[in-house]
């Protein structure tokens, strides 16, 4: 994985030295808190209910064990002895002491950590597809052109107070497991009919109170030409992008407003500036950055059929989990492992300082010291021997990760909601963990098959409800909280943004909501193989409303 | 019926005004019943932000349960008690402690 250089080392430290000197002045009543916001959120430090909260970058999801360790570390150090992963791929501390901050930022530093430009009006945190480098159906690793938007973003003097913040997304498949079309830009690395690489470029995606599909305005763009392009997008963006309306500064709303076809004709003219200057990416350097992502050296394990074969007939539990959290890897002797952070009942995306410091030990063992954060807010080892995979498996029982159900309807994505965040409307994680429980059969869970449940505590939509097969808003309605259902989203290649399917639900009818729709789907659905989506996609909401609101139409 | 409640400065942790100074827990935060009171308990929020010791001023709704001071709205409570879905943490854990001990 990168390995930071002596700038970046520098970089780094020079940050925490700054923002050090900025909370001991704020803290001794040298700046204001007007002054103070602004830089403190530059450095991810927001304040929510209950204390401040603390988002630390993880980019494009990439960790090492170590870097997995100072995780664990800080949750007991300094928080409350948890963290929760986020959708873009960071990871948040939700008690910490501003007076702590600078010794947690030298702790994160220590291991080539930060907590830059995970909040503000800048380009975040640049996510990718947490199998990458591993996943079989990959045209090349995303990661490089990962790292190199994120040493272009950095501090980008040009792009460091844009309208509003600006997400980026790069995916090397063309099953998109890293929801570029819900970004501002999207990226599909691929390659054309010479076999050269290049990028299908997505503007303008985006979830919110505005969801919007990201509009692809380039089939095939050089990869030498990345960062003009992008530069070109975001000098168009941030020229015309309205500045006078917080909700309508994003640039979605910039595309959709202008229209794709002036807006392309916009970035190409702005492009055309650019694309044989300075900004054109050298073949050294993209190979230098390659370099860092080269994969580890899988040494044939071929004993692994044999293990996994014996180890099924040994244990069900094993088989199952190997069917749900074990997906193919490019190398046949290997696989990629989701490790899920949604045991029944539990907080979508929370780990505790222990459980960090296990799996960081396992990584170490048998997955050659790599891990990844999912933007569905798991964890992943990319690269485990399938002769490995019981041992793993054993490992992961022991501290309570072994819930095989990637995919299925308890693997939901939750925001932090009103139990935690300031600007949340109504709860979150107690629906997840109540439709989690109501679904808590495996069995009943597999029969159901892929199943997409989003949840989301406020129109901001951190939790991607708009984009889940299920999405379920909280908002607040007459002082109580309301859930409103959207049905038929979708993140993947044929992303969709999902439609309310009729009136809200109280917390307590919600989960009853959601198993009526499950039934309905069991009932209407071809053969087990027409997953809910594709299901949702034939049929439409009819069925789904008359499921839900035909009594009250008929008692009305 | 309003208190003033705050997030302090150095920790972040929620606080509310009583007794002259920052409480840690909501129960016995100065009840402002009239605007007047609410103007006074305003400008005591406003110096004290001014004077570095809280950030996110606000005077929110309460009412009176069994003679402790409770806010209305659901966001108030959760400060107020801490995270529902994890009561071994915020104010709750250590009434929790409190009334184990």
């Amino acid at each position: 994985m990168y390995r930071y250089d002596e700038f970046d080392q520098d970089f780094v430290h020079a940050r925490v030295a700054e923002f050090s000197d900025q909370v001991q002045r704020r803290l001794a009543g040298e700046i204001t808190e007007d002054q103070f916001r602004p830089l403190r959120l530059m450095n991810g430090v927001y304040l929510q209910l209950h204390a401040y909260m603390l988002r630390i970058a993880v980019p494009y999801g990439t960790l090492n064990s170590r870097q997995l360790r100072m995780l664990g570390h800080i949750a007991r150090k300094y928080d409350k002895g948890y963290g929760h992963f986020t959708t873009r791929q960071n990871i948040q501390f939700n008690w910490p002491a501003l007076s702590d901050i600078p010794a947690i930022l030298a702790d994160l530093a220590s291991v080539e950590m930060h907590a830059i430009q995970t909040s503000g009006n800048c380009i975040r945190n640049v996510t990718a597809d947490h199998f990458a480098g591993a996943a079989a159906d990959e045209v090349a690793d995303p990661r490089p052109y990962a790292e190199i938007l994120r040493q272009w973003s950095s501090v980008h003097p040009e792009f460091s107070f844009l309208p509003r913040k600006f997400k980026i997304a790069v995916t090397g498949a063309e099953r998109d497991r890293a929801a570029i079309q819900t970004h501002d830009i999207g990226l599909h690395l691929k390659k054309n009919a010479a076999g050269e690489l290049g990028f299908a470029v997505y503007v303008g995606g985006g979830q919110g109170r505005t969801p919007m599909v990201a509009k692809k305005i380039r089939d095939f763009l050089p990869e030498a030409d990345l960062l003009s392009y992008c530069t070109a997008i975001l000098r168009v963006y941030n020229l015309y992008g309205r500045r006078d309306n917080k909700y309508k500064a994003r640039i979605k709303i910039l595309v959709h407003e202008t229209g794709v076809e002036e807006i392309t004709r916009q970035i190409e003219a702005e492009w055309q500036e650019l694309k044989d200057a300075e900004l054109k990416l050298p073949e050294a350097d993209i190979q230098a950055i390659n370099a860092y992502f080269a994969p580890p050296a899988l040494t044939a394990r071929p004993e692994g059929d044999a293990l996994v074969k014996q180890a099924r007939l040994d244990s069900k539990s094993f088989s199952e989990w190997l069917d749900q959290n074990v997906v193919t890897h490019r190398h046949p002797d290997y696989a990629a492992v989701t490790i899920s952070l949604k045991g029944i009942g539990e907080v979508p995306g929370d780990a505790t300082d222990s459980q960090m410091e296990a799996v960081a030990d396992i990584a170490e063992k048998y997955a050659f010291d790599e891990l990844r954060v999912s933007h569905e807010q798991n964890l992943i080892l990319p690269h485990v021997a399938r002769a490995d995979l019981k041992a793993v498996y054993d490992a992961l029982v022991e501290i309570g990760l072994a819930t095989a159900n990637s995919n299925l309807i308890s693997d939901i994505i939750s925001c932090p909601g009103l139990d935690y965040c300031a600007l949340a409307t109504a709860r979150s994680i107690p629906i997840a963990q109540e439709i989690s429980q109501r679904f808590a059969s495996l069995e009943r869970q597999r029969e159901i098959g892929e199943l997409k449940l989003k949840i989301s505590g406020c129109i901001n939509a951190c939790g991607h409800h708009h984009v889940g097969h299920i999405g379920i808003l909280g908002v607040e309605k007459k002082g109580s909280e309301l859930y409103q259902v959207t049905l038929g989203g979708s993140a993947d290649e044929n992303t969709s943004v999902g439609e309310i399917i009729g009136r809200g639900f109280s917390s307590e009818e919600i989960t009853d909501a959601i198993e009526q729709i499950v039934d309905t789907y069991l009932g209407l659905r071809l053969s087990p193989d027409e997953r809910f989506i594709d299901a949702y996609r034939r049929v439409g909401p009819a069925p789904f409303k008359e499921a839900l609101y035909a009594g009250e139409t008929k008692a009305a | 019926m309003k208190v003033l409640t705050a997030n302090r400065l150095s920790d972040g942790i929620a606080v509310w005004y009583a007794d002259g100074g920052w409480a840690e827990t909501v129960g016995h935060a100065e009840i402002a019943h009239d605007k007047a009171a609410e103007d006074r308990l305003e400008a005591i929020g406003a110096a004290a932000y001014a004077n570095n010791e809280v950030v996110d001023v606000n005077l929110i709704d309460v009412e009176v349960v069994d003679g402790l001071v409770e806010p209305v709205r659901l966001r108030e409570k959760i400060r107020a008690a801490g995270p529902t879905i994890r009561t071994d943490l915020g104010k709750q854990a250590s009434l929790e402690a409190t009334q184990a001990a």
